[in-house]
């Protein structure tokens, strides 16, 4: 398989005035193969888009090396650029243009030959259900829309390689969920997808390798099974107790001295409620986040103000 | 890696043209500013009304590149759209010389009807043709360096609408436009040197009154002096507010 993306001590280092400077990345190591979802974890601040921006030419790395679609970061970034699509947190197509037109002004830039572009971008209108808002200036499509054409603007020039930053982000769950199906066809095209998400559940259900950086360092990288195997070690045993007011209350205990030691403790801390249900857990991939940096994903989707792509069904 | 780059430059003029510029109030202001300006002075101090359309066409070169121009970039960088010309292939003076480019046509357009309008009102006899378009191009490459420089050198729109009008109103009294350079003070003088108005106005009138002479040569090269000087200035100024 051949490697897309090749990371070694990439470094960014922010001065801050009248305080050390930030290390917002900090020496992280990676590789990204070919064909795969390649997911990046972390909680607000831990150096997702910093890694991004320099990957993709926007910042340049304070120390380390990068090698992208086999083209050295620092002295191929033209080349690089020509190659990659790159879809940024905000939707940031112009306003005064209609959809079509944006589109046909994405593969101007990249060089998409005349002739192919005005069916390739009816193609793209077409494939990210766009067909009728043609004509429409972009200011005017809703937010889930203009989401779908600014990925599809990414698209227009046919990179192996795309870049999407919280591609979901405050989207309404259909939108979101239709965005995610795109994301998984373009892996059934071939194309390598890095991601970065807050979404746990939409990382665990896309991505077939997934990073986890905290505070500009990689602290976990693995298959998303391999990432729940390492965290088995610790299983789960989750207790449902009826309440006094007809509510249920869950709980979860990590059983580090085996199963039946957990359930004892469980049962000691129902002190004599009801029990409904009493289960032994695998641990998701929004355990083993919890225990790699200590947030919830609850903290995470607050920090991030997020909405509607929490549920990542589909 | 040149030709992507003047490919860049041409597909971001033309978006701009098309997204920013041709629209029915910008070329309306474009054109009746100047006008307004030039018909209060001329109302005021009737006289040689010829006198003033090297001034008039200067006043419409600068108002025409420039008024957008220093908006675009800073109100594409607030919504976040700047940031697709610096992902795509396409190195950034290139990417700022599109930038230009867009202001220049706009500008030359409208410049180009004020012209016409002048030339049927006045006669075109004598003109020197040839410095007359050179004088224009460079007039224009000058003013939309200068608001290109004005547009990344602040942070928002009102920013950027402050300090081009801070730049050029002041321009427009000391540039010769309505005063020849030689009835101001010495002082006046020397600081009118400071500007490119000055030198547009100058290359202007001498073009329009035939004249072909060394210092028309000199005005347009101090004008080429002004672009190559704001457009690094506003290269070096982007690339540092976009790391």
């Amino acid at each position: 398989m051949t490697t897309v993306i090749q990371v070694a001590g990439l470094t960014k280092v922010f001065p801050v005035k009248n305080r050390p400077p930030l290390r917002a990345v900090d020496g992280i190591d990676f590789t990204v193969q070919e064909g795969e979802v390649f997911g990046f974890l972390g909680p607000n601040g831990a150096g997702k888009t910093s890694t991004i921006r320099m990957l993709t030419g926007l910042s340049r790395p304070t120390a380390g090396q990068a090698q992208v679609l086999g083209l050295d970061l620092a002295a191929d970034l033209p080349r690089i650029k020509k190659r990659i699509g790159v879809v940024p947190e905000a939707s940031n197509l112009y306003d005064e243009l209609t959809a079509f037109d944006n589109l046909v002004f994405s593969m101007q830039l990249y060089g998409v030959p005349r002739a192919e572009r005005k069916a390739r971008a009816e193609a793209l209108l077409q494939r990210f259900r766009l067909g009728e808002k043609r004509d429409v200036p972009f200011a005017k499509l809703s937010r889930g829309m203009k989401r779908a054409l600014t990925i599809a603007a990414a698209l227009a020039h046919r990179p192996p390689l795309v870049f999407l930053d919280e591609p979901t982000t405050g989207l309404d769950v259909m939108s979101a969920r239709a965005l995610r199906q795109m994301i998984a066809g373009l892996r059934d095209e071939g194309v390598t997808v890095f991601l970065t998400t807050h979404y746990l559940e939409e990382a665990e259900r896309l991505c077939d390798r997934v990073a986890i950086i905290v505070k500009g360092k990689i602290v976990a990288l693995d298959t998303v099974a391999g990432l729940r195997s390492g965290a088995q070690r610790q299983t789960l045993v989750e207790i449902t107790l009826a309440g006094a007011d007809g509510q249920t209350e869950k709980r979860r205990v990590a059983c580090e001295d085996g199963v039946e030691s957990a359930v004892q403790q469980l049962l000691r801390e129902a002190q004599g409620r009801r029990v409904l249900s009493i289960d032994t857990l695998r641990p998701s991939l929004e355990d083993v986040f919890v225990q790699l940096t200590g947030l919830s994903a609850e903290v995470m989707l607050a920090e991030k103000g997020g909405k509607g792509g929490g549920n990542a069904g589909g | 890696m040149l030709a992507d780059d003047l490919r860049g430059m041409v597909y971001i003029a033309l978006k701009d043209l098309k997204a920013y510029y041709f629209k029915a109030p910008n070329i309306s202001w474009g054109i009746l500013f100047p006008f307004a300006f030039i018909l209060a002075f001329a109302i005021r101090n009737p006289g040689d009304l010829r006198a003033l359309v090297p001034g008039l066409l200067a006043l419409t070169v600068l108002f025409g590149t420039s008024s957008m121009e220093a908006i675009v970039i800073v109100f594409e960088r607030r919504i976040g759209s700047l940031e697709r010309l610096f992902l795509a292939p396409v190195r950034l003076p290139a990417l700022l010389a599109g930038k230009l480019l867009g202001g220049m046509a706009f500008g030359l357009t409208v410049t180009l009807v004020v012209l016409v309008i002048s030339l049927a009102v006045f006669g075109a006899g004598g003109t020197n043709w040839l410095l007359l378009v050179l004088a224009l191009l460079f007039s224009a490459t000058a003013f939309s360096a200068m608001g290109a420089f004005v547009s990344v050198a602040v942070r928002e729109v009102f920013e950027a609408q402050t300090l081009a009008n801070f730049i050029r109103f002041p321009m427009m009294f000391l540039g010769g436009v309505f005063v020849p350079l030689d009835a101001m003070p010495g002082w006046l003088q020397i600081l009118a040197r400071f500007l490119p108005l000055t030198y547009a106005v100058e290359a202007l009138r001498a073009a329009l009154s035939g004249g072909a002479g060394s210092t028309a040569w000199l005005d347009l090269g101090a004008l080429a002096g002004f672009s190559v000087v704001l457009f690094w200035l506003a290269v070096r100024t982007l690339a540092r507010r976009m790391e």
